[in-house]
Parts: C-alpha cells; sequence; structure tokens
C-alpha cells in the first residue's frame, strides 16, 4: 500500500529540519507547526521557528514489541524529548546503551531512517535523538 | 580563489571485527587482518543509509563553520557522491539539501564514480564557486556499501561520509591545483539490480588503484614542480590498509607523512568517503600553513589529485569546534556487533524485509 505521499511530503520541514512555530506575540514555541497561537488567539503573530535540535530527556520506555515497520529496530528506546526552546515532542533515541539514559540526560537531534513503505516505496527520513555527552 | 571553508566527517557507532567474519568463513582472521591491514570495520545502523550520514557530517561541516565564523553559510550546490545512493531514481542530494534548509535554490544531483565520486564532487564545486555562479557548496563522500558473504571485500567494505564546505569567504583551505587521470578499466562493478559489486581479484590492484593513483599523484606533482618534500600530509583512496602504504612506498613518501590520513585499519573503506575522511582527520590535526596531497581513485577507473593548503583560518575552527565535530570522538565511539546482528543490520538475511 502506498502510503499519502502528499502527507509524508507536507511533513518534511517539521521531520527533516524541527521546524515548529514561535508566536511573535508572547514568544511561546510549538511544535509540531501550529497555524494559531491559543494562548493569543486572533492577536497571535504566528511564524516559522527552527528548533536547534538540543535538549533533554523528560522521560522514556525501552520498547521491545514494536509496532508495524519498526520491529527490526527493536528494542529501542522512544523518549519525550524536552527541547531547550521549551517544547516536549516523542521521539526515538539511538545509538543508545541501557546506562547511557535516564531523565534530565542531555540529547540532540539525529537525521536517521523513519521507516520505509515496503520493498519497493518511499524511504521516510525524519529526526531521532541521540544521547549528547 | 575557492577553498574548503569547513568541513566534517561521520562514521556508525558500530563496528565487527575482521575476526569474527573470518570464524563464520573458516578463514584465519590474524592472515586476513595482516593481508588487509585492517582490523575492523564500520557498520551503519538499522536506520542509517548513504542520505542520512551525508546529512550529519555536512551538518558537523556547518556547525563547524557557523562557531568559528559566527555566521551560518547557505549553500546553493549540493552534490553527493555515493555508489549506495538509497533509490536507483530520486536524488540523494535533495534529501540532504532538504535537511540542511537550502531547498530551493540550490544546484543539486548525485555523482557515481564508485569511490571517487566525492572528490569529483569537490571539484565541480570549486570550479562553480570558482566562476562566481555560486557563493557556497557542499561537496560530500559517502557510502553504505555491501560486500558479497565470504568475499574479500567482506572484510573491508564500511560506511562512512565526508562533507567539505567550499567557498570564498573565510577559507581555512585552498584547493591549489587539482589533476584527473582516468581510463577504462573494468577492475570493479556493480550491474544494475545486482546487489553485490564484482571485482577482479589481483586485477584491481596493479592496472586499476596502483596506475591510476600513481599516475595523478606523479603529474601533478610534475605540472606543479614540486616533489614530496613539498608536503606535510599525503592522504590516498584506503580500500584497505595496505595499498595506501604500497603506493607511498613507490612514491617515495615517509610513512609518517601518511599516518594520518590513514583511517581505513579502524572503520573499514569508507568508498566514496575515503579519501575525504582521510583528509578530514588530516584536517583535524592542523595548526595552519600546511601543505596536503590527496589523491582519491575509484574503480571503472580513475583519480582525483589535489594539492590543499591549510591557512591561519584553521585555528578559528580548532578553537571553536565541538568534541562530536572530531572525527576521532566517531573513531572512538564503538559497539561491536556479531555476525548475526551485523546480517541483521545490513539487511543480508534471506526474507527479511528491507
Amino acid at each position: 500500500m502506498k502510503k499519502n505521499l502528499a502527507l509524508v511530503w507536507r511533513r518534511i520541514p517539521q521531520r527533516y529540519r524541527l521546524i515548529g512555530s514561535l508566536c511573535e506575540s508572547c514568544n511561546e514555541k510549538f511544535f509540531p507547526k501550529r497555524h494559531f497561537c491559543p494562548k493569543c488567539r486572533r492577536k497571535g503573530k504566528i511564524k516559522d521557528f527552527q528548533f536547534s535540535g538540543k535538549g533533554s530527556v523528560y522521560s522514556y520506555t525501552k520498547v521491545s514489541v514494536a509496532p508495524e515497520g519498526y520491529e527490526s529496530m527493536a528494542p529501542y528506546y522512544l523518549a519525550i524529548v524536552k527541547l531547550d526552546e521549551g517544547p516536549l515532542l516523542l521521539a526515538q533515541i539511538v545509538d543508545c546503551e541501557d546506562d547511557e539514559i535516564h531523565i534530565g540526560a542531555k540529547v540532540r537531534k539525529a537525521f536517521r531512517i523513519m521507516n520505509k513503505d515496503g520493498k519497493e516505496g518511499v524511504i521516510n527520513y525524519g529526526f531521532k535523538f541521540i544521547i549528547d555527552n | 580563489m575557492a577553498g574548503i571553508c569547513s568541513y566534517g566527517a561521520y562514521v556508525p557507532k558500530y563496528r565487527i571485527k575482521v575476526d569474527e567474519i573470518a570464524n563464520v568463513w573458516g578463514e584465519e582472521g590474524e592472515r586476513i587482518k595482516n593481508g588487509l591491514g585492517l582490523i575492523e570495520k564500520s557498520v551503519p545502523g538499522i536506520d542509517e543509509d548513504t542520505a542520512t550520514m551525508s546529512v550529519e557530517s555536512s551538518r558537523i561541516a556547518l556547525e563547524r563553520y557557523e562557531l568559528a565564523f559566527n555566521k551560518s553559510a547557505i549553500a546553493n550546490a549540493v552534490f553527493v557522491g555515493s555508489e549506495s545512493h538509497p533509490y536507483a531514481v530520486k536524488p540523494t542530494a535533495t534529501i540532504v539539501q532538504e535537511a540542511l534548509g537550502f531547498s530551493p535554490n540550490v544546484y543539486s544531483a548525485d555523482l557515481e564514480f564508485a569511490c571517487k565520486a566525492g572528490t569529483t564532487a569537490m571539484i565541480i564545486i570549486n570550479s562553480m564557486v570558482d566562476s562566481g555562479k555560486i557563493d557556497f557548496g557542499i561537496a560530500i563522500g559517502s557510502d553504505t556499501s555491501q560486500g558479497r558473504p565470504m568475499d574479500a571485500l567482506e572484510y573491508s567494505a564500511g560506511a562512512g561520509s565526508a562533507s567539505f564546505l567550499i567557498g570564498k569567504e573565510n577559507t581555512i583551505a585552498t584547493i591549489v591545483d587539482h589533476y584527473s587521470f582516468s581510463t577504462d578499466t573494468p577492475d570493479f562493478w556493480r550491474r544494475q539490480h545486482a546487489e553485490f559489486p564484482s571485482h577482479g581479484g589481483r586485477f584491481t590492484g596493479q592496472p586499476a588503484y596502483f596506475r591510476h593513483v600513481i599516475s595523478a599523484t606523479k603529474k601533478l606533482l610534475e605540472r606543479t614542480k614540486t616533489t614530496v618534500n613539498d608536503y606535510d600530509y599525503f592522504v590516498f583512496h584506503q580500500p584497505n590498509g595496505k595499498f595506501p602504504q604500497l603506493a607511498a612506498k613507490q612514491l617515495g613518501i615517509p610513512k609518517e607523512k601518511i599516518d594520518l590520513g590513514l583511517v581505513t585499519p579502524y572503520i573499514g573503506n569508507t568508498y566514496s568517503g575515503a579519501s575525504m575522511v582521510g583528509l578530514a582527520n588530516v584536517l583535524d590535526n592542523c595548526k595552519g600553513n600546511e601543505r596536503i596531497f590527496v589523491c582519491s581513485f575509484g574503480s571503472g577507473a580513475g583519480s582525483d589529485a589535489f594539492i590543499i593548503e591549510v591557512n591561519a583560518n584553521i585555528r578559528k575552527i580548532r578553537q571553536t569546534e565541538k568534541e562530536y565535530h572530531r572525527l576521532e570522538y566517531y573513531i572512538k565511539r564503538k559497539k561491536y556487533l556479531s555476525y548475526g546482528m551485523y546480517a541483521k543490520h545490513r539487511g543480508k538475511l534471506k526474507g527479511l524485509e528491507d
């Protein structure tokens, strides 16, 4: 089955470069992107914002039973990462050993394959994180 | 005059030892290690390929530039040299340029010339900058090449990437001159749809690697009226640990001038990345005013030779770079795999979805 190509393509800036949003009125940053500031409502001024890709582990788990498309990567770490600029996001922590990950561990973005649409379909790339020693 | 403004090299975390592969095939590890001059090779992570490694090495180059010169470089050209592009049709370069944030005003393309596609990208970008067409461009050599199980190449086919940011502003090294030497020599190839490359065994040596590397090196030395003594370091394409040492011997180059640029013994042959990763390791240890001679080799076959003159600007990079910008960090960071795990990482298991 071919995945929705338009959907994947629309998410490229967010997945490749961590492009989110900034509300210039209240300085709040959002990831993923928002078109509307929930705080400032119609007074908000939303524009694109590139996150640095630095953050820390807010919480994490080790996934042993992976969903479809991720089976070969198991076991792997899935974490809620708190970006240095504020927002929280869900991401895989790669190249990571059991004794390296802990709540508060510094991480930085890495560019990796997210999944492949079968043997002949599109390869989806995006951000994951690695421990930043 | 165009030159290198920044650079970065990336090697995945995973390694497999020659002994581990040799055990599977009933070979003597010691004999193979001595024959090839390497002890282990790098293996890409399960979610890594030529595109992801190209992005990582380019991000290092761009971060280094930004930290050293307090401004970011916008590249208008991205060329990725590789023989393991993730797609047969669809460029790796567009994935890389998008991840680096350079779309859409970019000249981009994938290049293929076995192991010398990356240095050819350097020549193209250097010329584009010199002609005034672009301000900055990124030349990348990156590969996650496959070695057929049980074949000699299985011991050496590694994974790695190197990126060179080339421009006129804030150059840390100048490409003083370059020369290319190529002929139609069928020493190594991979046909359309073939999973693994084939090679001519001993034929890859004298008529292929040595003829091209030595001819290109000699011609460029002749043309510039320089000798081996005029250079501090030599970097040759390194399909294994032995070939560059033998080429150096034939050219009368002392061992200490090639040691720094010879990284294949620890990470394996990174194909299109090989001579560029070696150059990155030399640059990592430069302080300014060094002269480096680089000669790549791509099967099929050809060599690009360069004379690179490092200037005092490299000290700015030295003062501001982070530990993870240096190749040493990636060489030391490693996790050994069993042959079974290696087979899984490389998708060598029959019936396993890619």
